[in-house]
């Protein structure tokens, strides 16, 4: 019986028991004696356990806001330490909480449909392209054969002139088939998705809207369900709209239309005709490499049905989570990592100023301690001021997030179905609540404990120089450990600088400053004649050409580093034109319009440009790139050679620089450019030019609108959309790169600036308790010089220590880095020596201060006041 | 330790088992068995404190200086060693004061609307 109210009495705080635990067994017990019978006894245990629980858990609640107001009280006293405390952790906790924000939601997250971890991409695999879209063919051929799937769809970005709505507007689409979404587990807000019969040959237009469109296009009116539009001059009709927080297949899409496949066309049956992408639910038990394996036999199976068409086709499966490139992966865990280091820098500065804290305190704990207060009341204390300390901290370092995390919405990959930016939301709050409560605790407790084992009667009678030897090793190792991070942080933020650097330094091939582009994506059955398309570049180029400042202009299929596709097999007279579908004899193909090359600034080094007189009656001509030339003729003379491509067959007229049409940081493919004109009608429609390019030396903004009244007047029904300077795409090239060198950048400026506090904390500290020691020193003559050389000597052993682990990590993180540094050594001396350098310069600024007081010791009152 | 001695009137309203452990302890130093019994007998049984009630209480009450604990011992034979006896403070008098003349008002106003039967 008291064996049991003793385990209740434990629920009270250990400090209220020693005071009163024996008097309340000893009321308790005399209660238990006057209970009499099983039912009074019962009773009685009832109202104990209650009255304990609430009890207990009101003295708890006392003694938490004693504490409260005891810190209150404590830290007003002291504002230069609470203020330190409270930004050093808002800085970690601001990181990481910013870092987290992003990973989480790009790496870590489900995907926002039911069970997504059930969601895969197919692709075919081809030697040289792992990941392929799938032809048409092939994928009924799949879908057909497999087993492993509950459903398969597939998809591929369009875009259409949406016309009917205000303003003709250019819109981000996706051709989708109808058991895409169900696939994906997704409703509608309003309306409904796709019928099978909607999705066949020639069956009437139908469309679904994303949110934000049917917000900014048709004002969120209620009543869109059954609006006729014209998307390409083909009329629509909307059937429904999708959740706000629905995105597929990335946040660009904001229509969907039915595939509505035509079974017997020649692009349905080319199987060469790459354009699918493809989306499956493993069946329930069905792994991922069960699937693969079938995919592969599946594969095999088409390919001796097809050897010629599927020949060295395989599958390859992939998780849709997954589905973003190694890069963006290794930006955000490089983000992580230093987010980590900065907190690690922040606890260790968090843990020396609670430990200084704890040594100038050790008087005012000593004579509470004489006073009775117990070591648990003390160390809860203390705790309690610093999970005070940490929550205010950590709320800080919420705020500092909210201001970060857009900064870092490009590093948010468009290739995955999630919004643009991370929210802030509960998870992140908790994880940040975690984060603080955690160093709260662990860097609270752990300078308390130290601190009450040393309030003993001893301190007060020592005076506060009790105990300071072991304190201050420990104090020098937490110094050493911020260092060491610091170190880590400079390097890997140097190393990403230089590749960013070398990135942006590369050449594209082009000039891109000074031209303004801007697209007019010609709708199809409208403009499917070749005579159509030129009048209206006519008409439109001319006018542009004769506006003041526009030195030239013209119009190409895609601009480079835009769309990176558009990749035909070539084959070489004297060879049979057989597809030859591995990578070795691809180009990229573009059509454009005479004074392309001009108005980029690409070099023409040999022959002539395309021209107006290359028309289908004449023979096909073809301008090429120099690498072009080097792998078919690099010891020949191109001018006037023969080639194979997209189905015909075309001569070499010219020769130009090579231009990075896959953007800075991957290798394309030689460039075919092709003169407009000789497009066949009702082929190759995709290639039709659609943007334009002017070079000019009137800024972007003026240029613009006079750009859009000329189109508008050539066809009052064409859409304008994509207007940017080509500076800003070879901008974007580098963005998220240097969106990540700007945040690791910070990180490491932090770094540093912590370090460098906490040197200066501790030397500072270090010279207060060897104030009588430097004052006999000098009253013995040591000069002021040797003086300052004693501290900095000390300040320089704490970088020392830091900076020997530091190298050696920082070349671990440049190792575990080397796919995001574009070429960069992961040891670049450059980089490793200004990191060093900078680590100096910190020891020396950090320590002259405090070596500066040292020399200003008066010796007499530093000897006199022990 | 404080820096101005408090005002009883920012004691009130006092929870009830403060006011009658300060009677309890007003006429003579108790422990706190007797205590609860002396709040037993003078309610008639009906308040019966529980021994966490009372002892957060005369925790919170030495925390104001509303009692003090006392060295005086009665005698050895009545004595446990484990027992501690309480007396009341001068503060705690003031406040007991102060409380008793906000029910005695309250009590009026409550009269003069009719509320309490009899006479004063």
């Amino acid at each position: 019986m008291m064996r049991a109210y003793d385990l209740l009495l434990r629920l009270y705080p250990a400090s209220f028991r020693a005071q009163y635990g024996e008097e309340m067994r000893a009321v308790w017990a005399r209660r238990g004696r006057d209970a009499s019978g099983p039912l009074a006894m019962a009773a009685l245990w009832i109202a104990t356990l209650s009255e304990v629980l609430f009890n207990a858990a009101a003295v708890h609640g006392d003694i938490l806001r004693q504490d409260l107001r005891y810190t209150a009280r404590t830290l007003a006293r002291s504002p230069g330490f609470a203020l330190t405390a409270m930004l050093v952790l808002a800085l970690g906790v601001g990181a990481n909480t910013a870092a987290f924000s992003v990973t989480d939601f790009v790496l870590i997250r489900p995907l926002p449909f039911p069970q997504p971890d059930r969601l895969v991409k197919l692709w075919e695999k081809l030697p040289g392209y792992p990941q392929m879209e799938l032809s048409p063919a092939n994928y009924v051929d799949w879908k057909h054969m497999s087993k492993s799937f509950d459903g398969m769809g597939a998809f591929y970005d369009t875009s259409v002139n949406l016309v009917g709505q205000g303003d003709p507007e250019r819109i981000e689409g996706t051709s989708i088939t109808a058991d895409l979404f169900p696939l994906l587990g997704v409703q509608p807000a309003m309306g409904r998705l796709f019928t099978a019969a909607e999705d066949r040959e020639g069956a009437p237009g139908t469309l679904l809207l994303s949110y934000q469109l049917w917000q900014a296009v048709f004002g969120g009116d209620a009543g869109v369900i059954g609006r006729r539009v014209n998307l390409d001059n083909e009329p629509f009709v909307v059937i429904g709209v999708m959740p706000r927080d629905f995105h597929f297949p990335s946040r660009n899409a904001e229509l969907w239309t039915p595939m509505r496949f035509h079974e017997h066309a020649e692009g349905f049956l080319d199987r060469g005709n790459n354009i699918l992408e493809v989306v499956a639910r493993l069946k329930p038990g069905v792994s991922l490499p069960q699937a693969a394996a079938e995919m592969g036999v599946v594969a095999a199976q088409l390919e001796r049905q097809f050897p010629k068409e599927n020949e060295r086709t395989s599958a390859s499966i992939s998780l849709l989570r997954e589905e973003m490139s190694q890069q963006s992966r290794l930006l955000l865990m490089a983000l992580s990592g230093a987010a980590m280091c900065v907190l690690l820098i922040a606890c260790a500065n968090l843990a020396n100023l609670l430990m200084a804290r704890g040594l100038a305190r050790q008087r005012e704990l000593a004579v509470r301690t004489a006073m009775g207060a117990g070591r648990e009341r003390l160390v809860r204390q203390l705790v309690t001021e610093s999970l005070v300390l940490a929550l205010a901290g950590g709320a800080l370092g919420v705020l500092v997030a909210f201001a970060a995390v857009p900064l870092l919405a490009r590093l948010v990959p468009a290739s995955l179905p999630i919004a643009q930016s991370p929210a802030i939301d509960l998870r992140v709050l908790i994880f940040a609540g975690l984060i603080s409560g955690l160093t709260g605790i662990g860097f609270g407790v752990f300078p308390a404990l130290r601190a009450c084992r040393q309030s003993d009667l001893s301190a007060l009678r020592e005076g506060a120089r009790a105990g300071g030897g072991r304190n201050e090793r420990l104090r020098s190792v937490l110094v050493v450990a911020e260092v060491t991070a610091s170190v880590v942080l400079l390097v890997s933020a140097g190393l990403l600088v230089r590749a960013l650097w070398r990135v942006a330094a590369t050449d594209p091939g082009f000039r891109a400053g000074g031209v303004l582009t801007l697209r007019t994506a010609l709708p199809m059955p409208k403009y499917e004649q070749a005579a159509g398309r030129a009048g209206f570049y006519a008409r439109v180029l001319s006018a542009v050409r004769a506006l003041p400042g526009v030195s030239s202009a013209a119009y190409i299929s895609f601009l480079p580093m835009v769309m990176h596709g558009g990749i035909w097999p070539v084959a070489v007279d004297g060879r049979p034109p057989e597809v030859q579908r591995s990578g070795s004899h691809t180009a990229s193909l573009r059509f454009v319009t005479p004074g392309f090359f001009a108005t980029m600034g690409i070099p023409l080094e040999r022959g002539r440009d395309t021209g107006e007189s290359d028309t289908a009656d004449t023979p096909f001509a073809a301008v090429v790139g120099e690498s072009f030339v080097r792998r078919y003729w690099p010891h020949e003379d191109p001018l006037g050679r023969h080639f194979t491509m997209a189905f015909h067959d075309r001569m070499v007229v010219g020769v130009v620089g090579d231009i990075r049409v896959r953007g800075l940081e991957r290798t394309s493919e030689p460039q075919v450019y092709l003169p407009y004109r000789q497009m066949q009608d009702g082929m190759l429609d995709f290639y039709a030019p659609k943007d334009l390019v002017i070079r000019s030396a009137t800024a972007a903004g003026t240029l613009a609108p006079a750009v859009r009244q000329i189109v508008r007047s050539a066809d009052s029904e064409q859409p304008v959309s994509d207007v940017r300077t080509m500076a800003d795409i070879v901008d974007q090239e580098t963005a998220s790169r240097s969106a990540q060198v700007r945040v690791l950048g910070a990180f490491a400026a932090i770094a540093f600036l912590l370090a460098g506090v906490g040197i200066h904390g501790l030397l500072s500290f270090a010279v207060s308790r060897r104030r009588q020691e430097i004052g006999v020193r000098i009253a013995l003559g040591a000069q002021s010089g040797e003086i300052v050389k004693m501290i900095v000597r000390q300040g320089a052993l704490l970088a020392g220590a830091g900076v020997v682990p530091g190298i050696l990590l920082a070349y671990a993180a440049g190792r575990a880095m080397e796919g995001i540094l574009a070429g960069v050594q992961p040891g670049d001396a450059l980089t490793f020596a200004s990191a060093v350098g900078l680590c100096v310069l910190m020891t020396v600024l950090g320590s002259l201060v405090p070596a500066l007081r040292a020399v200003r010791i008066d010796p007499i009152s530093a000897i006199r006041s022990e | 330790m404080r820096d101005t001695l408090p005002q009883p009137d920012a004691f009130l309203p006092l929870p009830p088992a403060t006011f009658h452990i300060l009677l309890a302890v007003a006429e003579e130093d108790r422990h706190g068995y007797a205590i609860i019994q002396d709040v037993a007998a003078r309610t008639n049984g009906e308040l019966k404190l529980s021994a966490g009630t009372l002892y957060r209480s005369i925790q919170r009450m030495l925390e104001q200086g509303l009692i003090v604990e006392t060295q005086d011992r009665p005698a050895p034979e009545l004595d446990d060693e484990r027992r501690r006896y309480y007396r009341i403070a001068p503060l705690g008098a003031a406040v007991a004061r102060a409380e008793a003349r906000r029910l005695t008002q309250l009590v009026r106003m409550a009269r003069n609307r009719g509320f309490v039967e009899g006479r004063a």
